[in-house]
């Protein structure tokens, strides 16, 4: 049994996946970046409390679940989403949905993803795939970030779809309920709605932890590590950012160069607001992540360590918090035409 | 980032599948583009599993010393914590403490060893011995 899909590459698993679900829905106008963008999902927040592999908790986008929950409420599209306790009735829920010809996303973890070189596999329970169909005791999965299908036994997928730990996935699932038809109205509409929001995210919320002020916090924070953490910890910690900014799943650039792929789609739909303009700043912010990625990496190579070096690293970043601050500022003060 | 500079510096994904990412052509318009990797992110990633390596070996020491039961070096090589392992087994945190002892470990029936051999996707006998196979 196979249901109507096709797989395209995404950067992003879950932007991938909400694209790739609603493409029968836009006949295919949702690409990745414009998923990315309604679903408001460029963010920034260091949460050194909580601990990832040891390392501080970096983000460079939204929660997971947003972005699709988001995306579709925006463009009015009803989605179905549940969990389970009981893995007999999450697989054989699963099974109804394909007979009924639904491609679904599914929640998974990613440490016992058969197809992921080991390297890769770690306790994170937030990837996003696509099951489409069932070939004897084979899920037919797509995955977004992989360029071609994969093929999972039941006891494989049922592994990760109930793999343990921190934002367990419990059996989560979820797609569009079908019929629903997007128009380049709705879109329009939801293209500002996801702006407006995630000027939200990165300009207003209280606190130093997450938005520009996070940004400029954590810079701040770096030009600290040395002395506080010690030189061998620093490191470790330079390296966890660097991954959560650039590992798959970022599209480059930690989201900014798949946000300013969006400003540019989103500027066709809305010309006449600069949204062009603006795009190129948010390339300028994703080239200095990477410079300052860069930097980290003579640090972490233990090619350079002075506290010069790590008040460098810090710069970077109050730099990037100010080229951000504007080009949010910017998206804020539009007067949409 | 310009599509022409889109790094290609093989990663161990980059054998498996190639990466999609964003950047710009020629006239500045974005794109999808293919990495095979990053040298950046691959370094980050060896910084990462070098600091795992050197859990395990203490964790090998540790049972070695007596010291802690074969879970904790299976615990550090699976990169589970106390909470992960007890999702995975159904056991109590602190049931697992206790397991943690070499003493408690060696009393423990085949029935809660299978739940841990399978949390740790090995074998019993594997996992009394703290063998490895790699996979």
């Amino acid at each position: 049994m196979k249901t109507d899909f096709e797989h395209r590459q995404g950067a992003h698993c879950e932007s991938g996946v909400t694209s790739n679900l609603l493409s029968i829905a836009s006949n295919g106008k949702i690409t990745e970046p414009l998923a990315f963008g309604i679903g408001a999902g460029l963010f920034f927040a260091y949460i050194p409390l909580i601990k990832i592999n040891n390392g501080p908790a970096i983000a460079f986008r939204t929660l997971p679940g947003y972005i699709f929950n988001r995306t579709a409420k925006s463009l009015g599209i009803p989605v179905v989403s549940k969990r389970f306790s009981s893995k007999q009735k999450a697989e054989s829920y699963l099974n109804e949905c394909l007979e009924a010809g639904n491609p679904v996303g599914c929640q998974v973890g990613v440490y016992y993803l058969p197809y992921f070189p080991k390297e890769y596999r770690f306790h994170f329970n937030a990837h996003n795939l696509i099951v489409y169909g069932k070939e004897g005791d084979n899920y037919l999965v797509s995955d977004p970030i992989m360029e071609t299908t994969n093929v999972m036994d039941s006891y494989q997928l049922e592994r990760v779809r109930f793999a343990k730990g921190a934002l367990a996935p419990k059996g989560h699932i979820y797609y569009p309920k079908q019929g629903a038809i997007i128009t380049d109205e709705t879109i329009k509409q939801a293209i500002k709605s996801g702006i407006k929001k995630n000027v939200y995210n990165m300009l207003n919320i209280p606190g130093s932890f997450a938005g520009i002020s996070g940004i400029r916090n954590t810079g701040k924070k770096i030009k600290k590590w040395r002395d506080k953490l010690g030189i061998e910890k620093s490191k470790l910690y330079l390296a966890q950012m660097v991954r959560m900014q650039e590992e798959i799943g970022t599209g480059g650039g930690g989201f900014r160069y798949i946000y300013a792929a969006f400003l540019q789609e989103a500027d066709a739909y809305l010309p006449g607001n600069q949204l062009a303009e603006i795009s190129v700043l948010f390339t300028q912010a994703g080239d200095m992540w990477r410079t300052a990625a860069v930097h980290a990496a003579g640090i972490y190579k233990g090619r350079i360590g002075s506290q010069d070096d790590f008040n460098k690293m810090g710069d970077y970043l109050i730099e990037i918090a100010e080229v951000e601050k504007n080009a949010f500022e910017r998206l804020k003060n539009i007067k949409w035409q | 980032m310009k599509k022409d500079e889109v790094p290609q510096d093989l990663s161990s994904l980059g054998k498996i599948t190639k990466e999609l990412c964003y950047a710009t052509d020629s006239s500045g318009k974005y794109v999808a583009a293919l990495s095979s990797g990053w040298d950046v992110k691959i370094t980050a990633l060896d910084v990462a599993w070098g600091d795992i390596e050197k859990r395990i070996a203490a964790a090998k020491q540790k049972v070695l010393n007596k010291e802690a039961s074969q879970l904790l070096f299976f615990m550090e090589y699976r990169l589970m914590d106390i909470s992960i392992l007890a999702g995975y087994t159904g056991f109590w945190k602190w049931q697992i403490k206790r397991h943690l002892k070499p003493e408690v470990f060696d009393k423990l029936s085949t029935q809660k060893l299978e739940k841990y051999a399978e949390a740790f996707n090995i074998k019993v006998e594997d996992l009394k011995s703290m063998t490895i196979h790699e996979d």
